[in-house]
C-alpha cells in the first residue's frame, strides 16, 4: 500500500485548508448514514462558501431590483452591485470590464459566439462581416473538448456549411498538435484550456499563434482553468473565453463570455429583446454597444454578485496558492492510483502542465459501480464520459471515474480515495463475491 | 449496510455469469439502448412465435457494455421472458418497473417478479434506476418492433 507520508507535500503551507472548510458549510454535512462528506467532484460543480451565499442573501434582503431599469434608489443600487461585480470578475482574469458578458452558464457563452457568428451571415451591419464563414471555410476544435465546446460547433458548421476539423489526443493526453490541421481555410480553432476529464493543460500561446498566423479566431473554453490557476486572458491573447460561475466557489444560472472588445462591438447578437437595443421601431431595430448588447433582457443579478464574492475570496486566498495546493493533491492523487494494481489513469501521470482532473479505470469493477461503493464511503466522484464522450472512445474507454480536487480539499481525502478505490476491487474482486 | 442491500449476491452473481449473453439468430428485431448519462449500452434481439399478448418470447439474446446493476438486470431479464409469453413477460416488467422507480416505497411482488425481486435495493438510488431498466426497456422496444400487435404495457411513465 502506498503511503502518502511519501509524497512531498507543501498542503497547508499555502492555504489554511482546516480555516477555510469552516467557510463551507456543506463540508460538515455526513452522507449515507453518517459518513463525513468527502467530496471529489469539484470539476462538475464547487461548493460554495458562506461569503458567496451571504453576499447573495445581503443583495436579495437589502438592494433587489431589475438592473438598468428604472431610477429608483432600489434599481441604482442593484445595478451597482451587478456591475461592480463585471469589474471585479473582469479584473480577476485580466480583461477589460467591457469585455465581460453575462451569460446563464458556459455553454451559453459559447453558443452566444457560435450563434452571434453564424448570424452574421445574415446582418446587414457592415462590421459583421468579418465573422462571415461559408462552404470551403474550416472550424478547428479538438478531440479532448467538452461536448460544450463541441456540439455548438457541429452545428455552427451545420448551419454555415464549413468543415469541422480536429486535432487529435496522444496516447499520454495530450494534444497532437499536427501543423496540417490548422489551414488558410481554418477560420475559428475552439479548444479547451484544460482537459476536464485528462487534466491536460493546452498550450493556449502556442494554438493561437498558429491559429493567428492565418487569421483565425480562437475560442477558449477556460471552464477548468479559471477557477484553479491565476489567468490573463489578454496574456494569452486569445479573442473569446468561456467560463462558469459555479465552479468556482461561485453560483450556478451564471456564466462568462470574454471577448476582445473589438470583437465584441462587431459580434452579431444572439438573443434579442431587451435591454440589448439601441433603438427600437416597428421597422427594425439597432443595437447598444457590448456587454449590454448580448445581455437581452432582465438578467441574473444576485448570481452576478456572489460570484463577484466568489472572486473576491479566490483573490484573497490567492491564485497562486490555489494552485499550489491543488498541485499537491494531484500529485498525491497519481502517486497513490499509480500504486494501485489493476488502475489505469487516463491522461497525464505528472503534474507537470497538468491540472486537479484526476480519471481513472479500475480493472473489472465499472465506473458505476465503483463509485457506489466510494459513495458508501461518503466520497463524491463523477463517473460517466464527462460530456466527453469523443475523448473517452477516443482512449478505448465506455466511462471512468474522475476525482477533481478545489481548495477545500485535503490530502486525507485524497487517501481516503486511494482506500476506497481499494474497497471497490475488493467488493467486486473477480475470485468471489466479498460482501 | 445499504451497499450490500443493492448489490445482492444474485445481482453480482450475474454480473459475472450471465446467463444468455451473445447475440443470435434468428430474430425479428434488434434494438440498440444507451444511457446517454454514463454511455451504458445495450443491443437486444428478440425471436417470437406468434404475434400479440400470446406471443412466445422463444429468444432474448444480447450483448451489453455496462455496470453490474444494468448486466445483471439483463441477465435476470432473459430468466424471466425466455419460453414465456410477451403479456406474461410485460407483467414481470410492469411490477419491477414498479419497484425500481418506487422509491422504496412499492412492496415488491416476489411472486411476479421472481430473482428479479433481488433490485429492490436499486430504488434507494434514483441515479442506478436507468442502469436497471436499460436492458428491460431494450426488450420492451424490441418486442414492439417485431410485432404491431404487441401489447401496451400497463404501468408506463
Amino acid at each position: 500500500m502506498t503511503s502518502l507520508a511519501s509524497v512531498p507535500t507543501t498542503a497547508g503551507a499555502t492555504l489554511d485548508v482546516e480555516k477555510l472548510r469552516a467557510d463551507f458549510p456543506i463540508l460538515s454535512r455526513t452522507v449515507r448514514d453518517g459518513k463525513p462528506l468527502i467530496y471529489l467532484d469539484s470539476g462538475a460543480t464547487s461548493q460554495r462558501p458562506r461569503q458567496v451565499l451571504d453576499a447573495e442573501r445581503h443583495f436579495l434582503v437589502t438592494s433587489n431590483a431589475a438592473v438598468h431599469r428604472g431610477a429608483h434608489a432600489l434599481s441604482e443600487e442593484a445595478t451597482d452591485a451587478y456591475e461592480s461585480a463585471r469589474e471585479r470578475i473582469a479584473a480577476f482574469v485580466g480583461a477589460d470590464y467591457g469585455e465581460v458578458v453575462f451569460t446563464k452558464n458556459a455553454t451559453e457563452a459559447l453558443n452566444l459566439v457560435a450563434y452571434g457568428m453564424s448570424n452574421a451571415l445574415t446582418s446587414d451591419d457592415p462590421k459583421a462581416a468579418r465573422f462571415r464563414v461559408g462552404p470551403g471555410d474550416e472550424v478547428v476544435v479538438t478531440e479532448m473538448e467538452h461536448h460544450a465546446n463541441l456540439v455548438p460547433w457541429q452545428e455552427f458548421c451545420r448551419r454555415t456549411g464549413a468543415t469541422l476539423r480536429w486535432f487529435g489526443v496522444t496516447s499520454d493526453g495530450r494534444l497532437d498538435l499536427d501543423p496540417s490541421v490548422i489551414t488558410e481555410r481554418t477560420r475559428i480553432v475552439a479548444f479547451t484550456h484544460q482537459s476536464n476529464v485528462l487534466g491536460t493543460v493546452t498550450p493556449v500561446e502556442q494554438i493561437v499563434a498558429m491559429a493567428k498566423a492565418v487569421g483565425a479566431y480562437t475560442v477558449l473554453d477556460a471552464c477548468q482553468s479559471v477557477p484553479h490557476a491565476p489567468i490573463d486572458l489578454h496574456a494569452l491573447g486569445v479573442d473569446f473565453a468561456a467560463f462558469s460561475g459555479h465552479k468556482m466557489l461561485g453560483p450556478s444560472g451564471i456564466g462568462v463570455l470574454y471577448g476582445r472588445r473589438e470583437l465584441l462591438e462587431a459580434l452579431p447578437p444572439f438573443l434579442t429583446g431587451g435591454s440589448m437595443i439601441e433603438l427600437v421601431r416597428m421597422e427594425g431595430s439597432t443595437y447598444a454597444a457590448p456587454p449590454a448588447r448580448f445581455e437581452a433582457g432582465v438578467p441574473m443579478t444576485s448570481q452576478a454578485v456572489g460570484l463577484g464574492a466568489a472572486v473576491d475570496y479566490l483573490n484573497a486566498l490567492g491564485m497562486e496558492n490555489v494552485h499550489a495546493h491543488e498541485n499537491t493533491l494531484t500529485a498525491a492523487a497519481l502517486e497513490g492510483l499509480a500504486g494501485i494494481d489493476g488502475v489505469t489513469i487516463i491522461g497525464p501521470r505528472n503534474t507537470e502542465s497538468r491540472g486537479g482532473a484526476v480519471s481513472f479505470e479500475i480493472d473489472g469493477v465499472h465506473p458505476h459501480d465503483a463509485s457506489q461503493v466510494l459513495d458508501d464511503s461518503g466520497i463524491a466522484v463523477r463517473v460517466g464520459h464527462h460530456c466527453a464522450w469523443p475523448l473517452h472512445r477516443a482512449f478505448g474507454v465506455q466511462s471512468s471515474i474522475r476525482a477533481s480536487f478545489y481548495v477545500y480539499n485535503t490530502l486525507d481525502e485524497v487517501q481516503a480515495l486511494l482506500d476506497g478505490v481499494r474497497r471497490a476491487q475488493d467488493f467486486f474482486a473477480h475470485d468471489g463475491v466479498s460482501l | 449496510m445499504k451497499l450490500e442491500t443493492m448489490y445482492q449476491e444474485i445481482i453480482l452473481d450475474h454480473y459475472k455469469n450471465p446467463h444468455g449473453k451473445g447475440l443470435r439468430e434468428p430474430y425479428e428485431a434488434e434494438v440498440h439502448h444507451v444511457n446517454p448519462t454514463c454511455g451504458d449500452e445495450v443491443t437486444v434481439r428478440v425471436h417470437l412465435e406468434g404475434s400479440g399478448a400470446d406471443a412466445k418470447v422463444v429468444d432474448l439474446s444480447y450483448d451489453a457494455l455496462g455496470c453490474s446493476i444494468s448486466q445483471a438486470a439483463t441477465s435476470v431479464a432473459y430468466d424471466l421472458v425466455v419460453g414465456h409469453t410477451v403479456g406474461e413477460a410485460f407483467d414481470v416488467l410492469s411490477a419491477y418497473q414498479e419497484m425500481v422507480q418506487g422509491r422504496g416505497k412499492v412492496e415488491p411482488d416476489e411472486d411476479v417478479l421472481d430473482d428479479a425481486v433481488a433490485f429492490a435495493g436499486v430504488a434507494a438510488y434514483p441515479a442506478r434506476v436507468k442502469c436497471a431498466l436499460l436492458g428491460w426497456m431494450a426488450f420492451k422496444d424490441a418486442v414492439a418492433q417485431a410485432d404491431d400487435n404487441a401489447p401496451e404495457l400497463e404501468g408506463q411513465r
